[in-house]
């Protein structure tokens, strides 16, 4: 199959990445001094949903998989954000 | 001839590994040995919460106090919940009878980590020693019942940390079962096994998989945040602290719906196998089959609101999980119909197994057409906790998934254990625990549709009638258990050698001898037909 085996990694991609790590808690720390009303949890998780990417991509090295894995992947971000917005748009028609 | 048949055949059983004794056991990563330590567990686990089934059931044979007082009662629903849900039936089919013939069925020689899946067999044995446990020690056991409602959860004085921990260690070992067999289907298939080349029970465990995966780690998370809020008071469900019980709800039935659909998906599975194999012709619609098991797993991820309805849910989310409420009934009336159409004209040999699957359709269909009257609003209000609800549930979740587990044991017990039982026994066994399950169950449709709640220790006189059959109708049921278990225990030393392929199988299994070797196979299995492929008479390719 393509794209078996492994894959190194560079120190400095994996240093990027831990630095996009840190600034996006930062981020996510500084989003709490903001008042964005109903979008308070929406904001949270659109910026951990950042983080939870950048790991799987990198460090998971779905970067270096078959488009049909990238498609399950992504397929689970979007079963996930349903969801999420079906549980919370209950909230607002309520 | 085979290896069975020439006498030059090791079975796993008689494999001599790295460990002897009880450590053979407790320290193998043979995924055939790992099934039968967890089919063992379960069993045993199981007979405990028939045992305290039983014990509810002759609480309630007259009004008042009986044998327990009412916080003793609900204790005991409590516990029966939690050992009947996340100790048997979440674990059981994938567990058992996955682990066991997923890598046979698909042409390899174990799971893709076998010592992961040793791992998830400790994992599950310490959730379940938390959840027996809890029952025995501290502050008395729980009484949330398993769905573990906030804000009572977060306040009863109970031992409800004991059976949060349970079930979030139980998960976990679920977690990690369904990625064990995600990961097998995908890189260990045997050459020539296209996807649709796969038989049907490995791809409803492929659906059931990725339910695990997907929708466990939110009901881990959210007993997490239940704990958190008893021992922290941070507040995300109890009103007092500032939460929201409704959003428990949500995320609880977000995973404990399709949690239904991993109980039943992979008995679906079983039967799949069982109906062409004693009609001795081909699945009719193997496509339909397969992508209405992954359809099922996929609208069943959205339907999680219909148990909601009187929960102060939008009047929107109502109709929207109303609606697809009934639309998840589809695929599951197209498995129905492709079941009967896979007997229609075939040679029907009526053994037990076949026998347990046409019971399933029929206890599973009746569970399905009730849960459209639990899925339509208006009459959900009517029912909603009622024993109407207790009746639904246990059609689906022992109708179903319990007389398919029994489906799956005889069906591939002479495979697991190299010897055949008892005929007219497993005949007997089997119908006694049909005509008790309807007993025991069915008067609990009547009763709740005439307002009898859940959950209730005591009830008004009108009601004695049903709950007395109900009763008596345990005490059949248990009787057909005993029945079965002793022809099945008794025969698996003492019955007669089984050979390799008594049903005239034609899936992987059956061409091997029985029991399997610890490899499974001398040779990796090259696939050149379909998996169901009876010969050319059957027209099938």
């Amino acid at each position: 199959m393509k794209n078996e085996g492994s894959h190194i990694s560079s120190y400095t991609s994996h240093a990027v990445v831990l630095i996009a790590l840190l600034a996006l808690t930062a981020i996510s720390v500084a989003a709490t001094e903001w008042h964005f009303g109903a979008f308070t949890v929406g904001v949270a998780l659109l910026i951990a949903s950042i983080k939870v990417a950048t790991v799987i991509i990198n460090f998971m090295h779905v970067k270096h998989e078959s488009l049909f894995i990238k498609a399950m992947v992504s397929g689970v971000f979007v079963l996930f954000a349903a969801v999420i917005v079906i549980t919370f748009i209950d909230y607002y028609l309520r | 001839m085979n290896a069975s048949e020439n006498g030059s055949h090791v079975s796993f059983l008689e494999h001599k590994g790295k460990y002897k004794g009880i450590l053979s056991w407790l320290l193998t990563t043979d995924h055939k040995k790992i099934a039968l330590l967890y089919l063992y567990s379960i069993m045993i686990f199981f007979f405990v919460g028939v045992i305290l089934g039983l014990l509810m059931r002759i609480e309630l044979f007259k009004p008042g106090e009986t044998i327990m007082d009412a916080q003793t009662y609900n204790g005991m629903f409590t516990i029966h919940g939690i050992i009947m849900i996340f100790i048997i039936v979440i674990p059981a089919l994938p567990a058992i009878f996955g682990n066991f013939f997923l890598p046979i069925m698909i042409g390899a020689k174990d799971v893709a980590f076998p010592k992961l899946n040793l791992f998830s067999w400790y994992l599950f044995i310490i959730g379940a020693i938390f959840g027996v446990l809890s029952q025995f020690i501290g502050e008395g056991s729980p009484d949330t019942g398993w769905t573990f409602y906030v804000p009572y959860s977060a306040e009863s004085s109970t031992n409800v940390i004991y059976a949060l921990v349970a079930a979030f260690i139980l998960g976990f070992s679920s977690i990690l079962t369904g990625l064990n067999f995600i990961v097998t289907m995908h890189r260990m298939r045997a050459p020539g096994m296209g996807w649709f080349r796969m038989p049907l029970f490995p791809w409803s465990l492929y659906a059931t998989g990725w339910i695990q995966v997907l929708a466990t780690p939110i009901v881990g998370i959210t007993l997490l945040m239940v704990i958190a809020e008893r021992v922290l008071k941070i507040g995300f469900f109890d009103p007092a602290l500032g939460g929201d019980p409704v959003l428990f709800q949500h995320l609880f039935w977000i995973y404990s719906h399709p949690a239904v659909y991993i109980m039943i998906l992979p008995g679906m599975g079983i039967v799949t196998e069982i109906f062409p194999t004693f009609s001795q012709k081909p699945v009719f619609g193997y496509t339909a089959i397969l992508f209405s098991s992954l359809a099922i797993a996929f609208v069943g991820y959205f339907v999680w609101g219909h148990h909601m309805f009187t929960a102060g849910i939008s009047y929107g989310s109502r109709w929207f999980f109303s609606f697809l409420t009934f639309i998840v009934a589809v695929p599951s009336a197209i498995k129905v119909f492709n079941w009967i159409s896979t007997m229609y004209g075939g040679s029907i040999d009526l053994k037990p197994p076949l026998l347990y699957a046409i019971f399933f359709i029929f206890l599973f269909m009746i569970g399905g057409f009730t849960g459209l009257t639990l899925g339509s609003v208006a009459t959900d209000v009517q029912a909603h906790d009622t024993a109407f609800v207790v009746a639904h549930f246990h059609y689906i979740i022992f109708g179903g998934m319990g007389f398919a587990f029994f489906a799956g044991l005889h069906y591939w017990f002479p495979k697991i254990f190299g010897k055949m039982y008892n005929n007219t026994l497993a005949y007997a066994g089997s119908i006694v625990i049909f005509i008790g399950f309807n007993l025991l169950y069915f008067p609990q449709f009547i009763i709740g549709l005439q307002g009898m709640p859940r959950r209730y220790f005591d009830y008004l006189p009108q009601f004695q009638t049903g709950h007395q059959l109900s009763t008596i109708g345990g005490f059949i049921l248990f009787i057909g258990l005993i029945i079965m278990v002793y022809n099945l225990v008794y025969h698996a030393k003492k019955g007669a050698p089984a050979p390799s392929n008594p049903w005239k199988g034609v899936t992987l299994e059956w061409q091997i001898p029985s029991p399997p070797s610890h490899e499974n196979f001398e040779e990796i299995p090259q696939i050149k037909n379909h998996p169901y492929f009876f010969g050319e008479s059957t027209g099938n390719k």
